[in-house]
């Protein structure tokens, strides 16, 4: 073989011993163009000062596949130039200075198939607490068709929930337990039978209900069970509680699982404190079991709050469709919780829809094929009311869990009505939607309207019409929207 | 007892001008309705009894409600309720579903509890309807 | 909700200002569309100006019935009666008295079963199809067959009389057929009779307006006649008129289809090369002579085109 001279101190240079840079080492490819089955994620960067963006989205792309800090010889046993992670595109971000959004390519053969732990390890495993970068966000993933078909996806999805409580065309209603601490089995049952009994459709333990020394978890099952059915039995409605099954081991977990099933409970719910694989496992229990699984996705605000640095809450509703989870709270707009309106009805679309457009007004960084997987139905809980109803409908549309906790059990004709009282506004604005009304605009005025025959609603709305969260979001799209003239 | 199943259980009677409005929001979607009527209200009772096929060939309201109009006529006292139906991928099921009529008396749900092991209930609802055979269930039916 | 005012259903045509405008348009339309019908478009013009009137009346809160708009269209084939019907359904969806205002074309054998209980189903399919717009039933004397006492269609006119009767406001049902025989099916179906408001007749076009309308299709396909064609096809609307099963402007659509395929045999035979825009765009006389029509010892007996 010939090898031209440049060629060859190229070859030598790159294989020398010792720390180069890492766009040197082939992690920088400006010019790659991605394949269909690559797996694409787009990270905020913030270098550290003296640090070009190329190299540090290089050193992103290689630290999150192939590479360490120095040269290894040992690369050259391996078909090295598929494996390396590639970042093709830098762009800095408008109006953050310090800040670029770094495109990065990772071949499919770098993730275990079907899990999510194989790739969370790989693209946030070592390289957030990289040294020469400040802060690094993974804004979103693009999952391409072949890795998504590897997934076993919701255990039933919208659909087959709607087929299994029969319930169609509104969204559904829940409210969590309050006070989440304290109550004993038989008073927390009492809180569940007055709200499913009012009309909610599910109530709700809360992600810390687990089994503590006032009240153990089988007490509270058997207790919520009775309630269960009694509300049934009065309404002639499918009712259900999220019993939560979450525990200290997957043994523990299994065994409360088991037990809300032979009771006849439709749904459980775990918290994603368990974790990635524990969360897989129950999913897989929840379709062999026919049960529907909800996921409260406690701690995820750790890291996917602030902008400049962790996991954009994107991305973990991706995984958590890919993980198979049925319910997932997604945000309220309205609440008292975080969530930006452009992003939460990107989350939404996210989890819903089977085909996702990139729209960077919404934080879609790319288009999603989720190639027929079913979609998870999103949770909209924490600091709303039925004044907001209309709302929570325009922001939200009708497939779509409202949570009502407070403002169900916080009413002041007691629980029953509160629960009423949702109802009411819930069915009074799709019928008024469904008419062709401006729900949106009018919606103060329809709930008004209804509120002179349903006294729980006007009570409702007595107590909360000027409660509303107006806090400014600490996480928002970069781009924003503006009419164009 | 009032059945609180379908998407408007919670708001008065609607009247035919509104169940047309109701209809017309479905077939702007491009959903087909159906009727169905049953005297077995057990909210696992999925397939109540068509009347007729799904209409699809309708563009109207008024075809559907000329077909409820003879539904209610045949069954009268008993439930009936429409259902539009979503044929699009990823859908394909129902997408709107309310009871249009009802018995003027609904006597409601027996709960039946059986002991099992460990404190554990095993409950089954049984309509109080259904102690009659079907057919002479409500007393508006003959 | 209960106690939200009902939505209206009449509702559902042009604003006021609008109304004016917008049936005046249709009716230039009408005009410029269909050559001749001189008395159609009068009669169409007085429904459509009452239709707009009760409108007004209406929104002023003054009485005003709701209008029995079923009609008949007598004539014989090839009068326009389909294309009047469809600019009707227009008309009426435009002043909100039709809501959908779609066309349901069908025959006695849509509506008509074969056996005893298959009427009635047939029959209410066709009406739910229609709802909501015009239901146009051509050649409708056949629903009527009085000589046979068993026959299905008297059930058929019995399920579309109550329709028309109660549902007014849900659909519009136009009777069509020869001027003799509905005159005859409406002796025999006196319910039916009293329930058609609007007879409208549509007279055979005159020679004159049969070229004229021969134009009007070629202009639309981008043909047209050179002068001798004109005088050819001249000639051939007068012998055509007076022969048997002559269809009015259906017979001159289909003659212009045969012309068209001879001039296409024509071109291509030719040596002359390129074809021109003209000679692609042209129907000359021969294309006219070669029917059957003009051929002299033909005449008597010729009963197609």
């Amino acid at each position: 073989m010939v090898i031209k001279n440049g060629a060859q101190d190229q070859a030598h240079s790159r294989w020398a011993s010792g720390v180069m840079p890492y766009r040197e080492m082939g992690y920088w490819k400006p010019d790659y163009e991605p394949k269909e089955s690559d797996v694409l994620c787009a990270f905020r960067i913030t270098p550290q000062p003296g640090v070009e963006p190329e190299e540090a989205a290089a050193a992103v792309a290689g630290e999150s596949s192939t590479a360490t800090w120095t040269v290894v010889w040992t690369d050259r046993l391996t078909s090295y130039e598929d494996y390396q992670a590639k970042a093709y595109r830098v762009e800095p971000v408008p109006g953050a200075p310090d800040q670029y959004i770094a495109y990065i390519a990772y071949d499919l053969d770098l993730f275990e198939e079907g899990s999510i732990a194989n790739l969370a390890s790989s693209i946030i495993g070592n390289v957030f607490g990289f040294k020469a970068l400040k802060a690094l966000r993974l804004e979103d993933m693009r999952i391409p068709p072949h890795y998504v078909k590897t997934f076993q996806g919701p255990a039933h999805g919208i659909v087959v929930e709607r087929e299994l409580l029969n319930k169609y065309g509104r969204p559904l209603l829940g409210a969590t337990v309050k006070p989440k601490l304290g109550l004993s089995a038989r008073n927390y049952g009492r809180v569940v039978y007055e709200a499913l009994q009012g009309g909610l459709d599910f109530v709700k333990d809360d992600e810390n209900t687990n089994s503590q020394p006032f009240m153990r978890w089988r007490d509270r099952y058997l207790f919520c069970m009775e309630a269960v059915n009694k509300a049934m039995a009065e309404t002639g409605e499918i009712k259900g509680h999220y019993l939560n099954v979450t525990a200290a081991s997957m043994e523990e977990i299994y065994e409360r699982a088991e037990l809300a099933k032979e009771l006849g409970s439709v749904i459980v719910m775990i918290d994603l404190t368990i974790g990635f694989s524990a969360m897989q496992s129950m999913a897989r229990w929840a379709r062999k079991n026919g049960v529907l699984l909800h996921l409260h996705r406690a701690g995820h605000g750790t890291y996917t709050r602030q902008k400049s640095h962790g996991v954009s809450f994107r991305v973990l509703a991706k995984w958590c469709r890919l993980i198979g989870v049925d319910h997932l709270h997604a945000g309220t707009v309205v609440g008292k919780l975080e969530g930006d309106p452009s992003n939460v009805s990107g989350y939404y679309d996210t989890l819903r829809l089977n085909r996702v457009k990139a729209d960077l007004g919404r934080g879609l960084y790319f288009d999603q094929d989720w190639s027929s997987m079913p979609g998870v139905m999103p949770v909209a809980s924490g600091g709303i009311h039925a004044a907001q109803t209309h709302l929570l409908l325009h922001y939200l549309g009708e497939d779509a869990i409202f949570q009502f906790g407070g403002g169900t059990i916080g009413h002041s004709m007691g629980i029953a009505a509160g629960a009423t009282a949702n109802r009411v506004a819930v069915e009074a604005l799709i019928q008024a939607r469904n008419e062709g009304r401006d729900f949106l605009r009018e919606g103060p005025e329809i709930l008004e309207r209804t509120a002179r025959w349903c006294r729980p609603l006007r009570e409702a709305l007595e107590l909360w019409r000027d409660v509303t969260f107006d806090y400014a979001s600490t996480d928002t799209p970069d781009v924003v929207m503006t009419p164009s003239f | 007892m009032h059945l609180t199943q379908g998407t408007f259980s919670y708001l008065p009677p609607l009247s035919d001008e509104q169940i047309r409005a109701q209809v017309d929001y479905a077939l702007e979607h491009g959903w087909p309705v159906a009727i169905e009527y049953t005297d077995d209200p057990h909210p696992r009772n999925v397939y109540w009894n068509m009347w007729e096929t799904p209409m699809f060939e309708a563009r109207d309201a008024a075809a559907v409600m000329l077909e409820l109009e003879r539904c209610r006529k045949a069954n009268p006292g008993i439930y009936v309720r429409l259902s539009a139906f979503d044929r699009s991928k990823g859908r394909q099921t129902t997408a709107l579903s309310f009871i249009v009529d009802r018995p003027a008396e609904e006597p409601g749900f027996g709960l039946e509890r059986t002991d099992f092991a460990d404190r554990q209930i095993k409950y089954t609802l049984r309509p109080y309807a259904t102690n009659s055979p079907a057919g002479r269930r409500y007393s508006h039916g003959d | 909700m209960a106690t939200e005012e009902p939505r209206s259903y009449n509702g559902v045509g042009e604003s006021k200002p609008g109304l004016d405008a917008a049936v005046r348009e249709i009716l230039a339309r009408l005009d410029t569309e269909l050559v001749g019908l001189k008395p159609v478009k009068t009669r169409i013009r007085e429904i459509a100006a009452l239709l707009v009137i009760d409108r007004m009346r209406r929104e002023e809160g003054l009485i005003a019935e709701s209008p029995s708009l079923h009609m008949c269209f007598t004539g014989n084939p090839g009068t326009g009666k389909t294309t009047v019907a469809m600019r009707m359904a227009e008309i009426l969806r435009r002043l909100g008295y039709s809501r959908k205002g779609h066309l349901v074309t069908v025959t006695r054998d849509d509506l008509v079963g074969q056996y005893v209980g298959h009427t009635a189903p047939k029959t209410r399919e066709v009406l739910k199809r229609a709802m909501g717009g015009v239901l146009f039933i051509d050649e409708a004397y056949y629903l009527y067959r009085p000589e046979n006492e068993r026959d299905y269609g008297q059930e058929a006119i019995e399920i579309m009389l109550q329709i028309m009767e109660n549902n007014r406001e849900d659909l519009v049902v136009i009777l069509a057929g020869y001027k003799d025989r509905m005159d005859r099916f409406f002796q025999g179906n006196p319910g039916m009779k009293s329930r058609i408001t609007h007879h409208i007749d549509f007279p055979d076009y005159t020679a004159g307006e049969l070229m004229e309308i021969a134009k009007l299709m070629l202009a639309q396909q981008d043909y047209r006649l050179s002068p001798e064609g004109e005088n050819a096809l001249g000639q051939y609307i007068a012998r055509r008129m007076a022969q048997p099963n002559f269809a009015n402007a259906r017979s001159i659509r289909n003659a212009l289809e045969r012309a068209r395929l001879r001039q296409a045999a024509r071109l291509l035979a030719s040596s002359e090369r390129p074809l021109t825009r003209d000679a692609l765009m042209t129907l000359e006389a021969e294309e006219i002579m070669a029917s059957r029509v003009m051929d002299e010892s033909k005449t008597k007996t010729a009963e197609h085109d």
